[in-house]
């Protein structure tokens, strides 16, 4: 199996002084399920930020789609966050934008032509339930609508990587399963690799996964 | 409305500057068309024993106009104490030359400076008068006038240029956000500051606009124009085409200029 991730003593940090991940060894194969777990603080969010090259790996080799994220040029890191779909747990949606804009965000990123951009945007609009409010601005939009409008955003370029940091943390019960669900469609149909990192694992998860828990700066694989 | 009003506050900080401009640009041709009709007023008188031809002094100093002979006739007339006509004829002869020279433009203290010193050389010349303590009144009066517009100009600048820069630390605010998200799904640099450019060309299209209306509207005022007149001069005011583009072109500079320390200010969120 193809492998999307790999890092070999990879350490991360913000300053000089202190070392959030300390030189972890794993790889991530294509079309897996992946929980990073963790208590608060312990470095998931930095591991998350690493993989779309936000944080440039301190020590060590970081390769995501094989590209090395280690001084990588704007140039190749734009190349990658094409094939890359990102979920925030605070959304980041661009509130000045429609619902509809929003989602079309990755596809005119790529240069996809307007009619295959309107068609993928109708057809995930439907997908996340909100083809209704497609003119409507996020913050006129509840906080499960708005996760759902930065899924399809996340999707809508068939990306080979979504990562998502806690999806659901600011959901009710109802969001965070339609949240899941479309999590889990994504890596079982359409075969894109999927890393979330979240406090808890989701009960009703009815796919195998694989689950690495951060502590201490180290990566430990669970299962 | 949020959007009018994020437009309003550049558009309104640009429409300063754009005023400030153009206000200066008037003044400076009020004081040109002043400076002509002082000029076209102002002459020197020059006392010579041989005649002056226009083309000789022409030739020793371009700022003259054109030269006339003054009769002596009033002189002679002061005189005249039952003198006979073949006196007066002698007299005449006998009399030096007086010669009003017109100039082509009102001259700085200077360049009247070095006008008589190069009359002064010509063969012949004996004397020449510039009245040069009104002249000099005249003209330094011009000068501080000029300069109080000017420095009131360049502080109004200061000021805007100031707002200016308080609206583009909102800006960069405001647009971060948008240009993080849009790096985060790998948009170029000149993608994700698109917007923004094309916000600030939009802005500086409509305080150009306004600012057209506005001299228009300034330039046919007839308050406005009765001023000019009691002071004799005729001033374009605001030229629909070339004072429009001058101010257009300003407004773009400024804009553009603004954006890009916007672009080169954003720093992606870690």
């Amino acid at each position: 199996m193809d492998k999307v991730i790999v890092a070999e003593n990879l350490s991360l940090a913000y300053s000089s002084d202190e070392t959030i991940i300390k030189k972890v060894n794993f790889s991530i194969n294509s079309g897996e399920f992946v929980f990073v777990t963790g208590a608060s603080g312990s470095g998931k969010s930095t591991l998350l930020k690493s993989l779309y090259g936000a944080l440039k790996p301190k020590e060590g080799s970081l390769v995501v789609g094989g590209v090395e994220l280690k001084g990588v040029s704007s140039k190749k890191l734009n190349f990658l966050r094409k094939h890359i779909g990102i979920v925030f747990q605070d959304y980041k949606l661009v509130k000045e934008w429609t619902i509809e804009k929003n989602i079309m965000l990755p596809l005119i990123i790529s240069g996809y032509d307007k009619t295959v951009t309107q068609n993928q945007v109708d057809s995930l609009l439907k997908h996340v339930r909100l083809k209704h409010q497609a003119g409507k601005y996020p913050l006129e939009l509840s906080g499960g609508e708005q996760q759902r409008v930065a899924m399809a955003r996340a999707l809508a370029h068939n990306p080979i990587l979504i990562l998502a940091d806690e999806p659901t943390g600011n959901l009710d019960e109802y969001s965070s399963q339609l949240i899941w669900n479309l999590l889990e469609g994504a890596n079982q149909q359409l075969k894109t690799t999927v890393i979330v990192v979240t406090h808890h694992i989701p009960e009703t998860m009815t796919i195998d996964y694989k689950h690495f828990h951060i502590e201490y700066g180290e990566i430990h694989a669970v299962n | 409305m949020q959007s009018i009003k994020n437009h309003l506050s550049l558009v309104v900080a640009l429409l300063s500057i754009l005023f400030s401009i153009q206000i200066f640009t008037i003044v400076d041709r009020s004081i040109e068309a002043y400076k002509e009709k002082l000029a076209m007023n102002y002459s020197m008188v020059v006392v010579s024993q041989k005649n002056l031809k226009t083309k000789e002094l022409r030739k020793q100093h371009k700022l003259i106009s054109y030269l006339e002979k003054l009769s002596p006739d009033s002189i002679i007339k002061k005189l005249d104490t039952g003198m006979s006509a073949k006196n007066i004829d002698f007299l005449k002869l006998t009399l030096p030359k007086f010669y009003k020279i017109k100039l082509t433009h009102f001259p700085t203290p200077s360049e009247l400076e070095k006008l008589k010193k190069s009359i002064l050389q010509i063969k012949g010349v004996k004397k020449i008068e510039s009245f040069e303590t009104t002249h000099n009144t005249t003209y330094k009066l011009l000068l501080l006038f000029k300069t109080v517009i000017s420095t009131f100009s360049f502080a109004m600048i200061v000021v805007t240029v100031l707002l200016i820069f308080k609206e583009l630390r909102i800006w960069q605010f405001k647009h971060n956000e948008r240009m993080n998200i849009m790096g985060l799904f790998g948009a170029p640099v000149w993608l994700r500051s698109a917007v923004l450019f094309r916000l600030s060309i939009v802005d500086a299209f409509i305080a150009s606009i306004l600012g057209f209306v506005m001299f228009s509207i300034i330039s046919s005022n007839k308050w406005v124009l009765d001023q000019f007149k009691t002071i004799g001069i005729e001033v374009v005011i605001f030229d629909p085409i070339f004072d429009f583009l001058f101010l257009l072109v300003i407004a773009v500079i400024v804009s553009i200029l603004l954006a890009t320390f916007i672009v080169l200010g954003h720093k992606e969120e870690v």
